[in-house]
């Protein structure tokens, strides 16, 4: 008699779900392509090479990403930049920047990595290819347009959500050069791809000082 | 017996044939459907509305898949099984009958495919061949996961339809007993037709409280239709006597080795024999067809049609409560199986047997040493 009281507490829970769920009730599917579930702010999605407002690249092809990647997926090659032509404000410019998006973990180092904050990442999840050369992302599918406009690989594909690529992983600067982690009131983290919106950080002093 | 006849015979069987076709296909719909409900899930979407023909889509993927052969099959039995699996679930169902019949050009025309006067012995017979085409597919794939599958399909089968027989064994004495019944019956039609009509006049001084209620099987043999219930399911090998199958246990059991239409041959002959096994529960127990038809007041077609959905309807109730358990309960270890089975189900089918025996005949006898 036992069993069958455990029995009947087993039909109630499967019966009240059902009769909830036959009315659209309590259903957590979500319709994937047609219907997209919000993303978290600081999603982890494909990277972007970000620019200056001004236009310059943000990179410096200082390897410090390739450096980081835990998946030695990153391949950067700087190159000076030509005095004619700068690429970047400083004295040299990522002249090769590939992601081999097959052995990416979205980890999100390289973000963490980056001196100036070239390397972000976008909301894009979506990221088959129709062949497996196309995964290894180079620096024109990376490189955000002068308009602030994100490529994307396939982005004749009536599929591809390109609304995606403008939502930036808002970036948290977890590291800090005072290494103080509470950084309450103040945004750590910018939701679209560009320019960090944030002042920049004071130095260290100025921010440990006693009263300060 | 002329050519009107024959015509009407093999109308019968094809209508039989289609109608139990699209209601499989509606059924393996129905089932992703309210496991899905159960499980906070949508289910089937995409194909048509609400995923309607999403099984038509599943079979037409099968078919034209390819049909793997493994090097090591016994082919006769490997090719032999699949068809053996839904031949005996179509004759099945080809004995439920399913309305008290129409007239056709001057004939009266059985809603059946076949009435045997042996139906539910027939019934026995068929469901037991199909346990014979999991053992087969089982041996002859020549692999050790569907061998497993096929040892334990021969065990539960064993075990489950002794009790399932004499469930069916203590119906067909108690129909004997309905009013103007001469002698017990296995033809299904008949003892569809004893449970027409009321308790009026058959539950002595409780007539006014409860003579309103249909005279089905299931008000007295409650206990032989819960034993009939637990064995059909595990006839049928679902979840939670699945472990025949057994996903997680056993790959696919007997039809690992199976692929493309052949695979889709017993997931056929496992729905058509879930919906079977509900029409006959609903033939045996629940009244059958018989339902208010509303005669005169509505239009003769609709009256004409109207057991058969009443038959629908009521197999349809326990399709969702196979659904239901099938979401429900965990699958059952080897000697759990095996001690419901003999220990439980057969016991407790006996001493029904018996008491409804020794009832039935004080009503039929009066009390011995009476006079």
């Amino acid at each position: 008699m036992g069993m069958l009281k455990d029995f009947w507490k087993g039909f109630k829970v499967t019966g009240s779900i059902g009769l909830r769920g036959l009315f659209g009730k309590d259903i957590v599917t979500t319709r994937y392509p047609s219907e997209m579930r919000e993303k978290p702010t600081r999603f982890h999605g494909r990277h972007v090479l970000n620019r200056y407002p001004d236009g310059m690249e943000k990179c410096i092809g200082c390897e410090l990403c390739a450096g980081a990647c835990p998946a030695r997926c990153i391949y950067v090659r700087g190159a000076d930049n030509p005095p004619d032509d700068p690429q970047s404000p400083g004295e040299r410019f990522g002249y090769v920047y590939e992601i081999n998006m097959l052995r990416c973990i979205f980890c999100g180092l390289c973000v963490e990595a980056c001196p100036t904050e070239a390397i972000t990442m976008t909301h894009l999840f979506e990221m088959s290819v129709g062949d497996r050369r196309d995964a290894i992302h180079t620096k024109d599918e990376l490189l955000m347009a002068e308009d602030g406009s994100v490529p994307h690989i396939y982005r004749e594909d009536p599929f591809a959500d390109l609304s995606e690529l403008d939502a930036a992983d808002g970036w948290l600067r977890a590291t800090s050069p005072s290494g103080v982690a509470a950084y309450e009131g103040e945004t750590m983290w910018q939701s679209t791809p560009g320019p960090a919106s944030w002042e920049p950080e004071p130095d260290q002093e100025t921010r440990d000082a006693p009263d300060g | 017996m002329d050519w009107v006849d024959l015509l009407l015979v093999a109308a019968r069987v094809v209508g039989v044939f289609a109608l139990l076709l699209l209601l499989t296909m509606v059924n393996v719909w129905m089932e992703r459907k309210v496991v899905a409900d159960m499980q906070n899930r949508l289910g089937p979407m995409r194909a048509g509305p609400w995923g309607i023909l999403q099984t038509l889509a599943d079979g037409l993927k099968l078919f034209f898949k390819e049909q793997v052969t493994p090097r090591k099959v016994d082919l006769g039995a490997y090719l032999l099984a699949p068809f053996l699996a839904v031949v005996p679930a179509f004759l099945i169902f080809m004995m439920v009958p399913l309305g008290p019949g129409w007239e056709v050009a001057g004939r009266s025309v059985p809603l059946q495919g076949a009435d045997l006067n042996i139906g539910l012995l027939f019934i026995l017979a068929m469901s037991s061949m199909a346990v014979y085409a999991v053992v087969l597919a089982g041996w002859s794939s020549g692999s050790k996961y569907p061998l497993l599958g096929g040892v334990r399909a021969t065990a539960q089968a064993i075990s489950y339809e002794a009790a399932m027989g004499l469930a069916m064994v203590a119906v067909v004495m108690f129909s004997a007993t309905a009013p103007g019944a001469e002698s017990g019956t296995l033809s299904l039609a008949e003892i569809v037709e004893r449970q027409s009509g009321t308790w009026e006049g058959a539950v002595g001084f409780l007539d006014p409280v409860l003579g309103f209620i249909p005279r089905w099987n299931i008000f007295p043999q409650v206990v032989a239709f819960a034993i009939f219930f637990t064995a059909a399911v595990a006839e049928t090998n679902r979840a939670p006597f699945d472990l025949v199958e057994a996903e997680q246990e056993l790959v696919g059991g007997f039809h690992t080795e199976y692929s493309g239409i052949r695979f889709a041959m017993f997931f056929l002959a496992e729905y058509i024999n879930i919906f079977s096994m509900c029409a006959i529960a609903a033939t045996l127990f629940l009244g059958g067809w018989n339902g208010p038809v509303w005669a005169g007041m509505l239009p003769g077609w609709v009256s004409a049609i109207l057991p058969v959905i009443w038959l629908m309807l009521k197999s349809y109730v326990l399709v969702v409560v196979f659904f239901w358990i099938r979401a429900t309960l965990p699958r059952l270890r080897y000697d759990q199986l095996m001690t419901l089975g003999w220990k439980r189900l057969i016991p407790l089918s006996m001493v029904w047997l018996v008491i409804s025996t020794v009832v039935i005949g004080f009503r039929q006898f009066g009390l011995p040493f009476g006079g």
